[in-house]
């Protein structure tokens, strides 16, 4: 499940900067590169345990499956934290109102 | 269990290469930077290095935070040390270095794969939309 919505997330954030390429100001390029970096990284884990476990990998308990997405929603703040510090470190001077 | 620590310590590689290459760009543009008034990085014909390797920085650090959240929601990461949990003995350790092998070798690599199947997509694109312009503007 976090494999799932980090990949949904990473699709999101991929459609939301293609469609903003031409005024990219909060560069949504480096949110979705967060995103797809993790999705890739989850997507090796996942293919060495579907190797160890075969069709037992999708037998999950509920409970799994639960804490997996809560999980996987908390892991996409994190991204989106980490994206925004890196907005307000790369341009300091949106956070303050010039005359 | 630490399968990150692979991808975190390329991540260190590549954002020291990402620095000496971006320096070194400059110092190369600087005697160009304004040819008859256009920015040399506007008049570029091709992605400059720098952009491609800060996209696999992106990719790479955004991986390690957020599967070192992942680890430390499992509780493999603790806050004190010594900082991983299978650190605390032998027998976990020795399968941490097995997994750190295989899996984080592997995140590593297909990271890096991806990452060579979208510069070259990127560059040949890129210039796609050059010729593109440059046949509008004749």
């Amino acid at each position: 499940m976090t494999l799932l919505i980090t990949a949904i997330a990473a699709t999101v954030s991929t459609i939301l900067w293609f469609t903003h390429s031409q005024n990219d100001k909060y560069r949504l390029g480096t949110l979705s590169l967060i995103y797809w970096g993790a999705s890739l990284m989850w997507f090796i884990d996942f293919v060495f345990e579907y190797a160890e476990l075969k069709s037992e990998y999708f037998n999950q308990e509920f409970a799994d499956i639960l804490n997996d997405s809560i999980l996987g929603v908390t892991v996409v703040l994190i991204g989106a934290v980490a994206w925004l510090i890196y907005n307000f470190v790369k341009h300091p001077e949106k956070l303050f109102k010039t005359k | 269990m630490a399968c990150f620590a692979v991808p975190a310590v390329e991540a260190i590689v590549v954002t020291a290469s990402y620095f000496a290459v971006k320096k070194r760009e400059m110092k190369l543009e600087m005697p160009k930077n304004t040819v008859n008034g256009v920015l040399a990085a506007e008049n570029s014909s091709k992605i400059k290095l720098s952009t491609k390797i800060s996209w696999l920085m992106a990719m790479l650090w955004g991986g390690v935070l957020l599967l070192a959240f992942e680890h430390f929601w499992h509780g493999e990461i603790v806050p004190f040390p010594p900082f991983l949990s299978a650190m605390s003995n032998p027998e976990d350790t020795a399968e941490m270095l097995h997994e750190m092998a295989t899996v984080g070798v592997s995140m590593a690599i297909f990271v890096t794969a991806v990452w060579g199947v979208v510069c070259a997509a990127a560059s040949a694109l890129y210039k796609k939309t050059l010729l593109r312009k440059a046949e509008v503007q004749d």
